[in-house]
């Protein structure tokens, strides 16, 4: 029979979210075994937006009960007065105690405590652990996607590259779709906000985070569905860069307008009680501006992912065959729907790190007020 | 908040920061650059190539009412080429009826003027002869009639008879 493009897209996704659901479907907890469906659920949605030590793509219990993992496991590194390198495979996923030189450490939630060696934890009133930490550098899952990324990114663009030169400067393949994109964004987003004597300083950052994040998105959204763009550490990174980006490239306008925000409008006597409020407020706004563009990264892949998880796990809820089948046809929606949502925020990321640049680098007519800028130096 | 501070991981957030430098910095040699240059230089080469076509086109447009202005003066030249032709002609062709005219009116005074005399001659000629033949008539009369008295006689009385009438 002939396969129309819908019908094989139907299938490609019904494969797409099915992936997900195996991958998610079977990690029943081994520590508490009464735990309900609903609780079970709950923590694995948790879990998954976790890093975590090992690169596992599923897992099972065997008919003997015994936990059965599929995946890789991950160089472990502690800085804990020398450095401490070993394969988180010693962990047993959190199951057993890793003796290394001496030390105990145990895998508590993800996250590596310094125990004795019969690997007690302690925990306070909230029950946090109260055990020390040592300095975490593994390589964990995510720094495995953001690395496969990275290399990923490099092969494609370099080949890209290099079928300009080959081609006398046209795209074929790949750059054919690639292209339009990154015109897009030096023509849309870097053009009209940064400005056409400035924006080429700012075009390779601009157009690595678009597809850095974007591909991190997508991944996400696989059934490897790995948490990167929704977990804090690494919006924060991407943040910062674009802040001391901004900082480091702004102009003597730029620094005068934080100081000095009313210019030459009025004497300096008035200035000076107006600008014990207004100097702090533009200080804020510098901090803000990063800070906005990190948690709207990480709460929207964050949420996404939860919604996702919900919805998933919503069918072992259910259990029959037409509350499982809605909230199958729900997920499949909400992952197209997520698909969007990666490039969106790939999009409002690069376009609001293009227009804090653009604020960096303008240089003013000294001629005009500075009156209609306040407002969206704080965007 | 707490939530947030608990998930932060000093090693990932390592790791994401120098891996994204590295990886940006090496796609700024070896992929963005590239691009950016190539996709510019061809928007300069057709940006260049459209300006050529322009250029050319104005050119082209000059050349053409250059062409127009030459066959326009080519034009007017020959019509007045041929409108000097035609005053020539006229000119020529009233030059030579007016002298045609004149030979004409002067031959035919000639003509007149050769009739004239040879009447005249004629005349004359006619008038000796005339006088001739009268004379001769005369003498043969005269002769005739004074042949023999009588008649000698006779005439004498004619005459006499005429003078005296007169």
């Amino acid at each position: 029979m002939r396969m129309t493009y819908f019908t094989k897209f139907l299938f490609v996704a019904v494969l797409f979210v099915g992936g997900s659901v195996l991958a998610r479907e079977s990690e029943p907890s081994s520590d508490e075994p009464q735990k309900d469906l609903k609780t079970e659920i709950k923590e694995y949605i948790i879990h998954h937006l976790q890093d975590s030590h090992d690169f596992s793509l599923t897992s099972y219990t065997n008919d003997a009960g015994e936990h059965v993992y599929i995946g890789a496991p991950l160089p472990v590194i502690l800085w804990d007065n020398g450095l401490q390198v070993f394969a988180s495979s010693k962990f047993h996923h959190g199951e057993a105690l890793a003796e290394v030189g001496g030390n105990y450490y145990a895998l508590h939630h993800g996250k590596i405590y310094k125990t004795d060696a019969q690997g007690t934890i302690n925990y306070d009133a909230a029950h946090h652990p109260t055990n020390a930490q040592p300095l975490d550098f593994s390589i964990t899952k995510s720094v495995v996607m953001i690395l496969i990324t990275a290399l990923l990114m490099f092969w494609l663009f370099s080949s890209l590259a290099k079928s300009y030169a080959k081609n006398g400067g046209v795209p074929t393949g790949m750059g054919r779709f690639f292209e339009p994109i990154v015109l897009y964004i030096r023509d849309d987003i870097a053009r009209p906000n940064i400005g056409e004597s400035k924006y080429k300083k700012y075009m390779p950052y601009l157009l690595t985070i678009f597809f850095f994040i974007w591909f991190l998105n997508i991944f996400g959204l696989t059934p490897l569905g790995v948490n990167v763009t929704g977990n804090i550490a690494v919006t924060l990174a991407l943040a910062l860069i674009t802040f001391f980006l901004t900082n480091f490239t702004g102009t003597k306008d730029y620094w005068k307008h934080l100081f000095d925000p009313l210019g030459d409008t009025m004497p300096w006597y008035a200035k000076v009680p107006l600008y014990i409020i207004l100097v702090p407020i533009e200080l804020l706004g510098l901090i803000i501006k990063p800070f906005s563009l990190l948690i709207r990264l990480y709460a929207n892949m964050q949420a996404g992912h939860i919604v996702l998880g919900s919805l998933i796990g919503l069918m072992f809820i259910f259990k029959s065959w037409l509350g499982s089948t809605m909230s199958f046809g729900l997920a499949f929606a909400i992952s197209l729907i997520e698909v969007l949502v990666a490039l969106l925020q790939a999009y409002i990321f690069t376009m609001l790190s293009a227009l804090y640049f653009g604020f960096a680098s303008a240089e003013h007519d000294h001629d005009h007020g500075h009156e209609e800028e306040p407002e969206l130096m704080h965007l | 908040m707490e939530k947030l501070l608990n998930e932060f991981s000093i090693g990932l957030f390592f790791w994401q920061t120098l891996l994204f430098i590295l990886l940006l910095l090496l796609l700024r040699k070896f992929a963005w650059k590239p691009i950016l240059d190539a996709v510019n230089e061809r928007e300069d080469g057709i940006k260049n190539a459209l300006a050529a076509a322009e250029d050319a086109k104005k050119e082209m447009q000059n050349v053409t009412a250059d062409s127009e202005k030459l066959l326009k003066e080519a034009r007017a030249e020959r019509e007045a080429m041929l409108k000097e032709a035609r005053e020539i002609k006229d000119k020529l062709i009233a030059d030579s009826k007016e002298q045609a005219k004149v030979e004409g009116d002067k031959m035919i005074q000639q003509a007149q003027a050769a009739i004239e005399s040879e009447k005249k001659a004629a005349v004359a000629d006619i008038k000796n002869q005339v006088a001739d033949l009268s004379v001769a008539i005369a003498e043969k009369v005269i002769k005739e009639q004074l042949s023999n008295k009588d008649k000698q006689l006779k005439l004498v009385e004619d005459m006499l008879g005429d003078i005296e009438l007169n």
